[in-house]
Formats: structure tokens, sequence, C-alpha cells
């Protein structure tokens, strides 16, 4: 008995300092992706993830290796969340090479079937229907995966998505609808462009629901945890709707943004609901890691990001003869 | 010199933005039933900014921000059209005018005809196209070719500042769907554009540089590629004209036709896809209407024909530039 819960009690401290380790890569990948963008080394833009970790990485926990994923535009996270490996993604940003996409992809294209990922998309809902029909054949190859669509409340306006929930009730797939609410399309708030509450929508097909602090990285990994596994059980697809926020821009070139939300908004989602160090201060309290600890993660991460933007940064670009590759299988 | 290439007098530099702007608020101010609808229209005045200020002088009730429905919004645009409005609808990059399409090709472009002329569609979409500026395969497309196709719709690309102006404003009278393709690139290209009202008709070409031994015809970006390009052909004793049609369709065939004729010798330009594109039709009309003029084949240089890719050295090889357009004019010119 004492040995059961001893063994639990480590799965969890195991669990909770990896959750909180892949929370600061994710925060100080994007630093660096900042970064990169400021000082112009890095072509086009992106969409930072900064303030939204949770989400990816309390769902990506609750995940196998093989399972699936799609992401989107602001997709660094779940990527990352998923296994993929930040050398290879600084080298996607900056068109190299050695990217997971040969640089073929970039920012808002990151795709690796070795951690299951199916692909960030750059079209809003854009892999709605990819995330469920992995679904579906996971279902019909009985390889018991689970397929998980993120998307922000944006892909909400989408009919698309509307489509192929009514398929995956119907067939009763695998799949978990996240849907990251972190309040704006772009520029918009979401209350502009949203009519009802958005729960109703996963309702009309009878999908199960939830909505939960995207902020809290345990309770996001608690639910995630509950829905992956009735739909591995074979019970259906189900929404996660995750109550978040995005620390920066839209994108890294969106500095202005007072004509449509606060600074001191913004003020009150980082200094009182950041998902990083509410999550310390848990990890401390409970006394499984002290900020001695803590400050040694984020020290050993930043040098490892570092690490990582050096590699990208002195890999070669592909050959332009590459353009041509790739268009048939 | 062709008539609107002589500064009115009251001409100010605007840029490519600047005109469509001001066109856009001349016809609001025109006519009431002119609407803007798309995504982040409204206070942010789209991610290109194209549209900062009109919010603050037409109001919510004219200028409203969509959900991201491409699709529903285009189709609530069709039926204002058909009711008594003339919306002009914002699809922010042209690779999203995919989710558009059953609206536009199915319905706007269908209905007039459909109904033996009861009904008409006086809309405009307004879209970007053009690649290069290192947004991948998603945000980099130019797909006009697609609505070329399609009896019952209009399709405009501008190049300049001037002709943004005026066709916008014709495209807006239109009593026709119309489909307007802007080239981010160009947004801050800077030209001459009277603050009067005039509008440049759809369906008439416009000879942009005059020259003897090729004609290149070129649309919207491709238009600057193909003066700078005549600018390097100078230099080797090879004189240039640069025709540019402005609209896919109508096609001002005479002009092009004409031009070659004179020339013997023709290079389209386009930036979408060389395979079953606007290259291919415009060559086809030249080889057609110039056929016992012509010394050398009709050549056609357009996108590559794979996904825009994202790394710069990949990207910046898809697309026709001055150097490769130089160098094939002077092989097609034997010099
Ligand atoms: C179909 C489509 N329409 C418009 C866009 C342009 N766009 C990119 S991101 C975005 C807002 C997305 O908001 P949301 O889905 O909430 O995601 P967030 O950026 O907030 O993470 C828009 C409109 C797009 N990429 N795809």
């Amino acid at each position: 008995m004492t040995t059961t819960v001893r063994q639990e009690t480590s799965d969890k401290v195991d669990l909770w300092l990896r959750m909180y380790r892949q929370m600061v890569a994710i925060r100080q990948f994007e630093t660096e992706v900042n970064e990169l963008y400021t000082r112009a080394l890095m072509p086009g833009l992106a969409h930072l993830y900064i303030g939204e970790e949770a989400v990816a990485v309390g769902v990506c926990s609750a995940l196998e290796r093989t399972d699936y994923i799609t992401s989107t535009h602001r997709g660094h996270g779940h990527c990352l969340a998923k296994g993929a490996s930040p050398d290879r993604m600084f080298a996607e940003l900056l068109g190299k090479e050695a990217g997971y996409c040969k640089g073929k992809g970039g920012s808002m294209h990151i795709a690796d079937p070795a951690t299951g990922n199916l692909g960030a998309n750059a079209i809003v809902g854009g892999s709605a229907g990819i995330a469920t029909g992995a679904a579906f054949a996971a279902q019909r190859l009985g390889n018991g995966r689970v397929s998980v669509c993120f998307f922000g409340e944006g892909a909400l306006g989408q009919g698309v998505l509307y489509e192929v929930m009514n398929l995956a009730q119907l067939f009763k797939l695998p799949v978990i609808y996240v849907c990251e609410n972190n309040l704006y399309n772009e520029y918009t708030h979401y209350s502009e462009t949203t009519a009802g509450e958005i729960v109703a929508r996963p309702a009309a097909f009878d999908i199960e629901s939830v909505t939960i602090d995207g902020q809290n990285v345990r309770v996001v990994n608690e639910f995630a945890q509950i829905l992956v596994d009735r739909a591995r059980r074979g019970a259906g697809p189900a929404f996660l709707l995750c109550n978040t926020y995005r620390y920066h821009g839209h994108h890294v070139g969106d500095i202005n943004r007072e004509y449509y939300r606060s600074k001191q908004e913004e003020q009150i989602w980082k200094s009182e609901r950041d998902p990083i160090v509410n999550f310390g201060k848990v990890l401390i309290e409970q006394k499984i890691a002290d900020q001695e600890a803590l400050d040694g993660i984020q020290k050993e991460i930043e040098a490892q990001m570092k690490q990582a933007v050096a590699f990208a940064i002195s890999a070669p670009y592909p050959d332009v003869d590459e353009v041509e590759e790739d268009v048939y299988a | 010199m062709p008539e609107n290439h002589l500064p009115a007098q009251n001409a100010r530099e605007l840029t490519f933005a600047q005109a469509i702007r001001e066109a856009l608020a001349e016809e609001m101010r025109r006519d009431s039933t002119v609407c803007i609808l798309g995504e982040d229209v409204a206070e942010a005045g789209t991610p290109f900014k194209v549209l900062s200020g009109l919010l603050e002088e037409f109001g919510r009730d004219r200028v409203f921000d969509t959900p991201i429905s491409e699709a529903g919004f285009t189709g609530l645009a069709v039926g204002a059209a058909m009711a008594g409005m003339r919306p002009v609808v914002d699809i922010m990059f042209g690779d999203f005018v995919t989710l558009t399409m059953d609206q536009m090709v199915n319905q706007a472009a269908k209905i007039y005809y459909m109904s033996g002329g009861a009904w008409k569609v006086p809309m405009v979409m307004r879209t970007t196209m053009g690649a290069t500026r290192r947004s991948a395969a998603q945000h980099s497309q130019s797909l006009h070719a697609w609505f070329c196709h399609i009896p019952g719709l209009k399709v405009v690309l501008p190049s300049t500042p001037y002709d943004a102006k005026g066709l916008l404003k014709a495209a807006i009278r239109d009593e026709n769907p119309v489909v307007f393709f802007e080239d981010k690139m160009m947004y801050k290209l800077k030209g001459l554009v009277p603050a009067d009202d005039y509008t440049v008709p759809l369906g008439v070409a416009d000879v942009k540089r005059e020259g003897d031994d090729i004609t290149l015809i070129a649309t919207s970006s491709m238009v600057q590629v193909a003066l700078g390009a005549a600018v390097l052909l100078e230099e080797v004793g090879i004189s240039a004209e640069v025709v540019d049609p402005r609209t896919m369709w109508p096609l001002d065939e005479k002009t092009l036709i004409e031009s070659v004729k004179k020339t013997s010798r023709a290079i389209v330009l386009d930036e979408g896809y060389e395979r079953y594109g606007v290259t291919a039709e415009l060559a086809a009309v030249i080889a057609t209407g110039a056929f016992y003029d012509l010394d050398a084949p009709v050549k056609r240089m357009g996108a590559m024909h794979v996904p825009i890719p994202f790394s710069p050295p990949l990207e910046d090889a898809t697309v026709p530039t001055e150097q490769t357009v130089f160098e094939a004019a002077r092989a097609l010119c034997g010099r």
C-alpha cells in the first residue's frame, strides 16, 4: 500500500517537474524567437505562445508520443510540448535545411511524424478536418491513438469545424477539440465575433465539453487526461475550452496594441495569472522544488535555447535545387 | 504619352495603399450603399493598415469587422448586393479565397445569368496576392487565375497607385461581382494620384513604356519587374515595350495584339502559376492575334510550379525577377 502511494507520489513529482520544465522551455524558446525577430535574423513573422504555455503542456502531457496533434499559426508551444527539439525548430524558423520541414514551412508549418505532429497550420480552422481524419484512421486501424486539435477561439468562425464535430460525434471518433480562448482574434475581441456561449456549440452535437482555467497546468492536465482516456476507450470526441491569454502581440510585429486591449489588462494577466510563476509557487509549497532548483531549471534551459539558436544560425540554407523537391510524394 | 500618365494638376504622391483607401472613401461618400466588411477591417484597418481611418469617417454601420468566416461573410455580401447594397469584401490574404469559392463561383458569378438578368450582384472582393514576404505556402499565393476562369466574374490587377484608385472606383460602380487583387508587396509603392474623381474603365490595357523590339506584357507587381528589366535591356540596345492589361477580364486583347504586331516578340509575365494560368491565356491571345508578325515563340514567365516555400533562397527562386526577365528577353531577341 505505502509503496503504491509512494510510487504515485513520485510519478506526480516527475510529471509536475516535467511540465514545469516544458513551460519554461516554451517561454524561453519564444523569448529567443522574439529576439531573432528584433535583431532581424528571422525571415517573416511569428506568433508567440508566451502566456499560453500551460495549455499545450497540460494537454500534451496527457498524450502518448504516438498520439496525434494538429497545431495553428501560434504553434511553437504545441510542437515543443509534443516533443519537438528546439534546435530543429529554430532551424525551421530561419529557413534552414536542418529544420523540421527543410526550411520549406517556416514558423507556421512545423510538422513532425516522429512525435505525432500532423502539422501546424496557417489557415484558421484549417486543421479541424485533419485532426478529425486522423482520429477516424486511428479508430478504423484500431491502433488506440487519440487525436488533439488545437485551435484559437477565432476558428469558431469557420464552418468546417462544425461539419467535422458533427462527423466526430456521429462516428464516436477519438478526437479532442482544444479551444484556446486567448480573448482576441488578431486585433478584435472575441465577444465581437462570437455569438452565444462557446460551449453551446459542442453541446449542439452532444459533444462532452469542459471549460477550464488554461493558466493552471495541473487543471489542464487533469481534465485533458480524463478526456483522452475517455476517447481512447471509445466514448467519442470532447471539447476542452481553455481560458488563456497571449502576452505579446498577435505576431511579433504587433507592438502598439492599445487600440484593441489595454496595458492594464495585459499587466493583470501577467502579474496575477502567470502559469509558470504560479506553478512554481505550488512546487515550492508542496516541497517538490525550492527556489534554487527552479532558478537552476531556468538557467539550464536558457543555455540550451542559446545553443539551439546558435545551431540554427550557423546551419546552412537548403540548396536552391531543393525548391522543386517534395511537390509530389 | 498615354493620357493617364500625365500628372493631373492636383495630383499628389500617394502610396498604393493610400490610393486604395482614397478610392474607398470617395465611393463611400458618393454612395451610401457602399460598405466594407471583413476581418480586422475596422479599428485595425487590416493587418496591412490599408483601411486606417475609414471607421472613423464612416462608422461601424459601414465598416465592420466580421468573424473569421470567409464563406459566411462573402455569402452575406452576395445577398446584400442582390438586395440593394454595394459591399466591398476584404479577404486579408489571397490564399483564403479558397474558403469563399462556392459563394463566388457557384453563387455570385452565375446569379445574373441563371436569373436571365433578373438579379445582379454588384459587389467587390478585395484581396491580396504576391510572394517574397517570407509568409510560406498558405500566405503567399497569387490565385487570380481561378476567378479568371469563371464566366460572370471580372478580375482586376492594378500595378500603380493611379490605376489602383481609378480601377477600384470603377469596380465598385460596376454592376457585376469584381475580384480586385492587390499585391501586398506593392502597398508602399508611390505614384502620382489625382485628388479628382476619376475612374479607369475595366477592360482597357495601358502601355506603361513604349518600345520597338519586344513587348513585355505584365500584370500587378510584375509590371514593376518588367519596367526594371526594360531599363537593363536598354543598356544592351534592346527597346522593350511594357503593356499592362490591368484587368484580366474583361481583357483588352486589341492593345496586346497591336503591341506585339509592332515589336514581333513577347514575354508574358504574371505572378500566378504558369501552368494553366494567366500567362497561358495571354500567350494564346497573342499567338492567335499576332501569328503572322511573331519572330519568336511567345515566352511565359510565372511562379514556379511549387507551393511557395518559406526559406528565403528557395522563395526567391520561385518568381520572375528583373534579371531573369532581362535574360529571357535577350535570348528571345537573339542578343
Ligand atoms: C481562414 C483564415 N482567415 C484569416 C486568417 C488570418 N488570421 C491569422 S490568425 C487570425 C486570428 C486567429 O485568432 P484565433 O484563432 O483566436 O487564434 P490566436 O491568434 O488568438 O491564437 C486571423 C484572422 C487566416 N490565417 N486564415
